[in-house]
């Protein structure tokens, strides 16, 4: 019954979702191999080292740097041959290829696996998470991708084999463009332990500066709602809710955001959460340990202002 | 070219899902339901196309029991030219991999150069079907797309696609499938004299029975509950000073 983890890579750093997929397949599995898919098998190292992986299956070619999700697919199905689980962490690499593996495979995945009851029987959000199922799969292989907020992210210290796996790689049928990536100094959202989020209620991309004034002062992420990054006041890689990031700081500071369904999925396991608001009708405030009824520049500026 | 555009007719995304103790299901009864927003994106990129002249037809399929034709018809209203609707009969549990199955030889059939849908469906959260679709017909698939511009022969389109790193831009050559994001578009109303003519649209039912597909369920639903969002204390505070404070009692700054 072994499980193969397929590993996201961030440059030569394994992302922390795929750690967290490693914490869900030791429920699964006592034998535990990763896959990686990489321009550089020198890549493979930082994978090598991960805690509790057995053996480290690399597919290495100059045509995966942006490789396209047919191709990944074809690849990510023939590495699965031997394995009776493949688990990777919740992300858009992750939700982009494995449901299109399922269909290579002739297998249902199962989304968002938040709880590992048994060897076939998970739970997962419904609903933006407002409802939680449990289900059971009748399928001999079991794809899923599982929650980095609901496992503990695997450590490093291993010593793990590195196989390197000579495929054919297909012709791709997407061609890379470009990638437009957002740069920052600040803890990566997914991961921060604390977060700053902004709302409609903050009304100017100039505004929404003063979130990241706070921001820098607690060492904390930037956070938005789906309002923030529709009105154009910040990119929607910040996008925390249903459709957004999925996130569970230890401090989630809600700054100007009323509370849609769709954003509270994205944040309500976190530990404390703030909320500083006008209204104190909103659904938001029902959901914070801390609520600040207040103005927010004003607010703002006090917190801004005050010394740690 | 054809445009296929899959929707899904879902409980209406602003009411509060609730669960039947009985069924161990999410009930439906009596609830408003709604075309799933991403859905509705969908069917406005793809009247955007054709409306240049890019395409001859778009097509819009719903699977489903006889209340399905509701989505189909609000599809139609829009402005798309005709409607499948895929009859289940009764209330099957179908799962992206089985949608899958149906909506690729639904696509063979029309022979469509374009697929776009919505990326996720806001009832069960799969993000799966397009992506499903795509590999059992080895097309080239866009996943969450914010952007989409046809080339000036018609046969690739260029795509950017909202990922955890920022925007990716790719060129997909068609036949492909899109799945799309919230911020490709704003999705038109039907306006009243719309309403009337997609009455008299052509609208095509096909029993599912005759795709000959296995559709018994692959991941059974065994219980669902409530235990979503819980309220907190809510404990108010009145100044940055207290706030700070009461932060560092929790431990969390």
């Amino acid at each position: 019954m072994s499980a193969l983890i397929l590993i996201e890579l961030n440059g030569s750093e394994v992302s922390s979702n795929s750690r967290a997929a490693i914490t869900a397949a030791t429920q699964l599995s006592d034998k535990i191999d990763a896959l990686v898919l990489t321009d550089d098998s020198a890549n493979a190292a930082s994978v090598a080292s991960l805690d509790i992986i057995n053996t480290v299956k690399v597919i290495a070619d100059s045509k995966l740097e942006h490789v396209s999700v047919g191709v990944a697919s074809k690849l990510v199905a023939e590495a699965m041959s031997d394995y009776k689980y493949l688990l990777s962490g919740s992300s858009t690499y992750s939700k982009n290829i494995l449901p299109r593996v399922g269909a290579l495979l002739d297998v249902q995945p199962i989304s968002d696996v938040c709880e590992i009851k048994s060897h076939n029987t998970f739970v997962r959000p419904l609903y933006a998470g407002n409802i939680m199922a449990t289900v059971e799969s009748s399928d001999d292989t079991i794809l899923m991708t599982v929650r980095a907020t609901a496992f503990e992210h695997s450590g490093d210290g291993g010593s793990a084999t590195i196989e390197e796996l000579s495929l054919p790689i297909p012709e791709p049928k997407s061609n890379f463009i470009s990638l437009q990536e957002s740069q920052s100094e600040r803890p990566e959202l997914t991961t921060a332990d604390r977060i700053v989020s902004g709302g409609r209620g903050l009304g100017s991309k100039e505004n929404f500066a003063l979130i990241e004034q706070l921001a820098d002062k607690l060492d904390a992420a930037i956070g938005a709602s789906r309002a923030a990054v529709d009105a154009g006041f910040i990119s929607n890689d910040y996008q925390v809710g249903q459709t957004g990031k999925v996130v569970a700081p230890k401090l989630y500071l809600a700054v100007g955001i009323s509370g849609a369904i769709q954003h509270l999925a994205g944040m309500k396991d976190s530990q404390v959460i703030v909320v500083i608001n006008n209204d104190p009708d909103a659904p938001m405030a029902r959901m914070a340990d801390l609520v600040w009824e207040a103005d927010l520049f004003g607010a703002l500026k006090e917190l801004n202002d005050h010394s740690l | 070219m054809k445009i296929v555009i899959p929707i899904k007719r879902v409980l209406d995304p602003y009411t509060q899902a609730r669960v039947n103790k009985q069924t161990q299901l999410v009930d439906l009864t009596n609830a408003k339901m709604a075309m799933n927003p991403f859905c509705e994106i969908a069917v406005e990129e793809a009247l955007k196309i054709k409306e240049s002249g890019a395409a001859i037809e778009t097509i819009a399929v719903s699977i489903g029991t006889e209340k399905t034709i509701d989505t189909l018809r609000t599809a139609l209203a829009m402005g798309v030219d005709r409607a499948i609707f895929v009859n289940t009969e009764s209330d099957l549990d179908l799962q992206p991999l089985h949608l899958g199955k149906i909506l690729a030889n639904i696509v063979k059939r029309e022979e469509a150069q374009l697929i776009i849908m919505g990326k996720q469906a806001v009832d069960n959260d799969n993000n799966q079907t397009g992506q499903i679709l795509s590999g059992l017909l080895d097309y080239s698939l866009g996943t969450f797309i914010s952007k989409f511009q046809l080339s000036d022969d018609g046969k690739s389109a260029e795509v950017c696609r909202e990922i955890d790193s920022g925007i990716e831009t790719r060129k997909l050559n068609l036949p492909a499938i899109v799945t799309v994001d919230l911020r490709l578009n704003e999705p038109r109303y039907a306006s009243l004299p719309n309403i009337m003519k997609a009455r008299s649209k052509p609208l095509e039912s096909i029993e599912i029975s005759s795709f000959d597909i296995d559709v018994s369920p692959r991941v059974k639903v065994i219980s669902v509950d409530e235990s979503g969002t819980k309220d907190r204390a809510s404990k108010q505070v009145q100044s940055a000073e207290e706030l700070l404070s009461e932060l560092s009692q929790l431990g969390v700054l």
